[in-house]
């Protein structure tokens, strides 16, 4: 053992520690010159993101607003996506397709506070058998996303129709800059920025505030953070949050109309049977196309007007738009 | 070659397994109807301790006959076959203790004070029967889940694995952890501390097992003293010696460790040893009585929520009244781990410091689900009792007010009204009026102003959760006009 050998050349104690002490000195030195700041916490400023624009061009042949009637949901649903063009114009092979329905509350299919599972399911069979690679399905919902999810019946018709079901947790959020009027930087699900194409399955009902909530109102679903901020100006907001999100399709659910104490409903009397699927590419003459289920006229809602000024549609979808109203 | 030590170890894994499994299950996604308490319901401490206090066998406490009854006749096998929190314990003292040079006789026999966790059951029976039940502070399986849900759990949701949505939080949170830190930590000093001086189970276990006629007895001719057998004992039960049956868990490791095969587990042969008795003194016992009984009556003068009805002690829907309430609550925490939005906390001194640790409602934390009724279905003591989504939605747990000085619509002439959206109830309970106002620089603005229905508002707290005036919100609910107490109302008609 070398500490045993007397003959061997050993730094002695005193030594030892005195270079120890310049060692600790020179770190500590180091240490303040490499972290000296003139803040007080070392931030890392994260990436503000963008929205994609997910639209597609679709030839002028074709009809951009489809109002069905009928009872088998799958049928209405695909016969409306037909008549827009059919799937394959909207989704292509090996894409990743994100259906945005509304599944806000904890509350049965019946009482028509979220889509109709059956609507949802229809889509996902459709995009899959347009060779989408995933569709997925998100929602920030107000009640507990967990039981939403699955008493809404989303879930399991999700599922089965072979899609996955993407419950957004805390980690799932991007900050986004959604360019609005008041809407700038918000936490937005994180989904949305993945997905090559997407899809708003809104419900049609009643809302106090903004008198419906629609298709424009649905991206409230993509928003973290304290979104019941967005009330104080709910008009403006919907209109910002229409021009920021463009998805490829719209397919509104009016199978049943929850007509009163929306937008939460909890009462069978206040849901109509309106057995009706509106589908198209614009949000504003869609919406608008909602109205009379509602009793209610373009005048009533502020953000349709908003929202048609900027341009993000047209709200009178009777004379400027091609459309067609059919049964199956 | 003795198979027992073997078997106890495959059970003790088993068992340990099943309680985080079952833990874990608790909550809406996994719940599908398993018994998911099965732990808390077969702990004979809850089934004595809540027997006394309000003369019930409630539903599947029943289960615990299943280790009172063998424990009378094997001993008491619980605490290291099946035990979640002695096997933890034990698996913390090995840990610890592997490389240590201790002296296994001297750490592994019976010290005197080992006894203390009888006289703390004592404690805890006599108070059960005056109609305070605090059996579930020191009840091991009330202990464990408890430090599970509100320390380990969301600790793994944090650090890794997502068990949650969100981050669950829980109001003085950390006392319970450093609690649990504690009894664990102190097993370094002395192997399994909690369940050799404070477990009052165990203490009850050990004196139905008294007369047990199965137990580890040690044939004297063979026994050439060596005192091997001291080196694992998990209960300190003394085997080179008379054997204290009442400390005995059955971990067999004596057997195991034997060279002679001197010791066995069974009938009593030709020469076995003599076993002592149960260390307490009567005088002691008496005396912890007399304490007791006369500490309850002082505790009678205290301020809570059962001698004044509180505010802030808003219990979860089908909550039975305060004062039974307290007779039925082992503040296992079970219905905080199975609440979705995490509105249910555990009391600090909001409901009295018998009401430790028992479920009340923050509503800024969370609210209480409008369809959910889980808190009721796994509820092990009745404390909160099953409902139907049909009546849940009817029971009433305390009643929402503005405060209008804070309330955007009714303070600042903004438009809000987020309540009247988020309100469950059908009709909702928050009804608005029109209302035409003159804006500071004279325009004319009509707003949407909230009020209560309290006919309607069931308390379920999601309009005071949603509120933007979120620090102190501007809607707020308290426990008054709780469907559980006949004094704490407030309208004469109507509720």
């Amino acid at each position: 053992m070398k500490e045993d050998n007397p003959n061997s050349k050993t730094v002695s104690p005193e030594r030892r520690n005195f270079l120890k002490a310049c060692a600790l000195s020179l770190g500590a030195a180091a240490a303040g010159v490499v972290f000296y700041s003139k803040e007080p916490v070392k931030r890392q400023e994260g990436k503000i993101h963008v929205l994609k624009d997910h639209r597609v061009v679709i030839p002028g042949v074709y009809p951009k607003l489809c109002i069905v009637h009928g009872k088998d949901v799958l049928k209405m649903v695909t016969a409306a996506v037909e008549k827009l063009g059919g799937i394959s114009k909207f989704v292509e092979k090996g894409q990743r397709v994100l259906l945005k329905p509304n599944v806000g509350w904890d509350r049965q299919p019946e009482i028509a506070a979220n889509t109709n599972p059956e609507v949802v399911a229809a889509m996902v069979t459709l995009c899959l058998s347009a060779g989408a690679k995933e569709v997925w399905v998100t929602d920030v919902s107000i009640n507990d996303p967990f039981r939403s999810f699955a008493r809404s019946g989303i879930e399991p018709a999700v599922l089965k129709a072979g899609g996955k079901v993407k419950i957004p947790t805390e980690n799932d959020f991007l900050s986004t800059d959604l360019k609005g009027e008041i809407l700038k930087v918000w936490p937005v699900v994180s989904f949305l920025h993945q997905a090559d194409r997407v899809i708003n399955i809104p419900v049609l009902k009643h809302h106090s505030l903004s008198k419906c909530t629609l298709s424009m109102k649905n991206w409230y679903g993509i928003l973290g953070a304290k979104r019941n901020r967005l009330h104080q100006e709910i008009n403006i907001s919907i209109s910002d949050l229409a021009a920021a999100v463009k998805p490829t399709l719209t397919v509104m659910d009016a199978t049943r109309v929850l007509k009163r104490n929306g937008p939460t409903g909890g009462n069978l009397a206040d849901v109509s049977a309106e057995n009706t699927i509106i589908a198209g590419t614009d949000e504003v003459a869609i919406d608008a196309c909602c109205l009379k289920y509602l009793d209610l006229k373009t005048e009533d809602v502020a953000f349709l007007k908003i929202a048609e000024a900027r341009g993000t549609g047209t709200s009178d979808w009777k004379n400027a738009l091609r459309h067609e109203e059919f049964s199956v | 070659m003795n198979k027992l030590p073997t078997i106890r170890r495959i059970y003790s894994v088993f068992f340990f397994v099943l309680f985080l499994v079952l833990l874990f299950a608790t909550d809406f996604r996994h719940l599908k109807g398993y018994e998911t308490a099965l732990f808390l319901e077969i702990s004979p401490l809850t089934f004595f301790a809540t027997l006394l206090s309000s003369f019930t066998v409630y539903k599947g406490i029943i289960l615990s006959l299943f280790v009172i009854i063998p424990t009378i006749f094997l001993g008491r096998f619980f605490c290291s076959w099946v035990c979640p929190m002695g096997i933890l314990n034990q698996w913390v003292s090995h840990i610890f203790n592997k490389r240590k040079n201790i002296d296994h006789n001297k750490i592994n026999s019976y010290r005197s004070f080992f006894a203390f966790k009888y006289y703390l059951l004592t404690f805890l029976i006599v108070l059960a029967a005056f109609g305070s039940l605090q059996s579930g502070l020191f009840d091991p399986i009330s202990f464990l889940t408890r430090s599970f849900t509100i320390s380990l759990f969301p600790a793994i949701n944090h650090s890794a694995f997502t068990m949650y949505l969100k981050q669950p939080i829980f109001s003085g949170g950390i006392i319970v952890t450093l609690i649990f830190i504690a009894v664990m930590f102190s097993n370094r000093f002395l192997t399994r501390l909690w369940c050799r001086v404070l477990c009052p189970l165990g203490a009850l276990l050990g004196v139905i097992s008294a007369f047990s006629p199965m137990r580890i007895r040690r044939d004297t001719k063979k026994c050439t003293d060596c005192r091997k057998c001291l080196k694992y004992c998990q209960g300190a039960c003394d085997p080179h010696a008379a054997l204290r049956q009442s400390e005995c868990h059955l971990c067999m490791t004596c057997i195991e460790e034997c060279p002679e095969g001197a010791l066995h587990y069974g009938l009593k042969k030709q020469h076995s040893s003599e076993h002592l008795p149960l260390d307490v003194s009567r005088r002691r016992i008496i005396e912890t009585t007399i304490a007791t009984a006369v500490l309850f009556p002082m505790m009678r003068s205290a301020v809570n929520a059962r001698t004044l009805d509180t505010a802030s002690v808003i219990r979860p829907p089908g909550s039975i009244p305060e004062g039974d309430f307290l007779r039925r609550c082992i503040k296992c925490v079970e219905c905080m781990r199975v609440c979705p939005t995490n509105v249910l906390q555990p009391a600090l001194f909001e409901a009295g410091l018998e009401g430790l640790w028992s479920p009340v409602l923050i509503n800024k934390i969370g609210y209480c689900e409008h369809n959910c009724v889980l808190c009721g279905h796994i509820c092990p003591t009745g404390a909160i009792m099953p409902l139907t989504v049909e009546k849940k939605i009817k029971t009433k747990i305390g009643t929402a007010f503005y405060n209008r000085g804070r309330c955007l619509p009714w303070a600042m002439n903004i438009e809000c009204i987020v309540c009247e959206e988020v309100c469950p109830t059908s009709p909702k309970a928050i009804w608005f009026q029109n209302t035409e106002l003159i804006m500071r620089d004279g325009s004319i603005k009509t707003l949407k102003r909230p009020f209560i229905d309290t006919k309607h508002c069931i308390g379920c707290g999601i309009c005071q959760n949603k509120c933007p005036v979120h620090d102190s919100p501007a809607v707020y609910v308290t426990s008054i006009g709780e469907h559980r107490s006949r004094t704490n109302q407030m309208v004469l008609k109507g509720n």
